[in-house]
């Protein structure tokens, strides 16, 4: 497969590294005629505003939300699962994202960078170590929504941090910098394989 | 819990994801907004620019922490402060504030003339400055999890940025093409760990993101930089010194994602009015040369 990642600004380098590891062709994407190039999308970990006013200013902005609404797989890590939600808190005054996934992020969820953590979590039922930098989570989600990951905020309080919706995918954490494939090996494997004829 | 907060991967992973971006100075929850708006990837909260630390004189120091505070509560962008170098209380307190990233800066008067601060011992990250490759691997064998090379602040003469850069590059490149055996003198030589001289000698890189600051003033500068291998451009006195910051701004941010394409950056240098005046840093009395600062 042909796997675009978003090469606006962020950590695309380390998820074109992942994809190359996982066996696939991994192309950065910042223009409209190297999207059309791509059989699937990951928007990498950075700046949600950057990213999103580059995706306009560029004109890709667009484009990838027609490509996400005539069904090409996605898979957002952080900033990245921001750009993938239908509603956001804490976003900058009319934060535009692509959307595609039924649920409402919350952007730095988790506080500031001393904040910023590791921690030991399920992701599809096996053990991870996850990678959590400003991360946000995720508020509420859509009958649609499948939720892969959570954590434990205490107090019986949980919130996903790794969630479905057809062939889209988000995580809060960054599997691109633990150099463990498996979250990418997931969405090549389930995510997309279904979805790409 | 299995929760560990401030691990080097946490803190180096912060900085992977400022890459490609563009790190603002700024000194007012004003201007925040502005380099916000213009989509910088994190701004740098401080009460004078270099150019007005370099034309004013007298000691510089850490800021004030309701200036940091306001700026903090004006952007969801990760907001960073300035230390002393050597200043340990100073960054305890920036650490206190919430700020998402310490720079320990040659632009403010160094307080220890002999050693940086002990940056393993805290939870937030640190950026430093370099010149050269040894520098850049004492300062990350110190705990830094970013590096810039440092140029010349406060002139708007990308001279020493350039210099900076082929210094480190030049560097990293001599060490990988080296046999295992030489790297113990060459780690000599360069007054680094043998340790992370090994890790830069295999990898072909520094261990952490490398950003490029010190007299980067137009867009053109900014793609310069990228093009050299840097992973990103701090902007101090070249946004808030010029005409039309926030035109200036926005061009300096689209130039750095896109600096292979000369198309894009003919057409985002149009228009911006008057860039900085600047200093060239050869005019500059070798005592007034912030770069060096720091050992």
């Amino acid at each position: 497969m042909k796997i675009g990642v978003l090469a606006l600004q962020g950590d695309f380098r380390e998820h074109i590294e992942a994809v190359k590891a996982s066996g696939h062709a991994g192309l950065s994407v910042r223009r409209p005629e190297e999207l059309e190039e791509v059989d699937a999308l990951i928007l990498p970990g950075g700046e949600s505003t950057a990213i999103a006013l580059l995706a306009q200013t560029f004109q890709i902005f667009q484009p990838i939300r027609d490509r996400i609404a005539s069904g090409m797989p996605v898979y957002g890590s952080c900033a990245g699962m921001i750009l993938l939600a239908d509603r956001i808190i804490y976003g900058v005054q009319d934060q535009a994202t692509f959307g595609g996934i039924d649920m409402t992020v919350r952007r730095n969820a988790f506080g500031r960078q001393v904040d910023s953590f590791e921690s030991d979590l399920k992701f599809n039922g096996e053990p991870l170590r996850a990678v959590f930098i400003r991360a946000p989570w995720v508020e509420e989600v859509g009958e649609k929504v499948v939720v892969l990951s959570e954590v434990d905020l205490g107090d019986g309080v949980r919130r996903p941090v790794a969630v479905r919706q057809g062939s889209l995918l988000a995580t809060s954490f960054h599997p691109e910098l633990t150099g463990d494939l498996r979250v990418h090996r997931y969405f090549f494997d389930q995510v997309c394989a279904g979805a790409i004829k | 819990m299995s929760d560990v907060v401030g691990t080097a991967r946490v803190k180096r992973g912060m900085a992977e994801m400022l890459k490609g971006g563009v790190i603002m100075d700024v000194v007012n929850a004003e201007q925040a907004k502005i380099a916000q708006d213009a989509g910088a990837c994190a701004v740098m909260a401080l009460e004078r620019v270099p150019a007005d630390i370099r034309a004013q004189g007298g000691v510089a120091r850490m800021s004030d922490p309701d200036m940091i505070e306001k700026i903090k509560a004006a952007v969801t962008i990760p907001v960073m402060a300035k230390a002393r170098i050597g200043h340990f209380v100073e960054a305890r307190i920036l650490e206190s504030l919430g700020v998402d990233y310490i720079d320990e800066s040659e632009v403010l008067t160094p307080a220890d003339y002999e050693n940086h601060i002990d940056k393993w011992d805290f939870k937030v990250p640190f950026v430093c400055g370099a010149t050269n490759l040894g520098e850049a691997l004492r300062r990350i064998n110190e705990g830094a999890a970013m590096i810039r090379s440092k140029g010349e602040a406060g002139t708007g003469d990308v001279s020493n940025a350039m210099m900076h850069m082929r210094k480190i590059g030049g560097e990293i490149r001599r060490l990988s093409s080296m046999r295992e055996d030489e790297l113990y003198v060459a780690a000599k030589e360069l007054q680094a760990p043998f340790a992370l001289v090994k890790e830069v000698a295999e990898t072909g890189k520094l261990p952490v993101v490398l950003f490029t600051a010190g007299g980067i003033a137009t867009p053109a500068d900014a793609a310069l930089m990228m093009q050299m291998g840097a992973d990103g451009v701090f902007i101090g006195s070249g946004i808030f010194k010029s005409g039309d910051p926030a035109t200036r701004a926005a061009a300096c941010v689209k130039a750095t994602t896109f600096f292979e394409d000369a198309k894009v950056l003919a057409d985002v240098s149009r228009g911006l009015g008057d860039a900085m005046v600047g200093i060239n840093v050869a005019d500059l009395p070798a005592p007034h040369r912030l770069a060096e600062r720091g050992w």
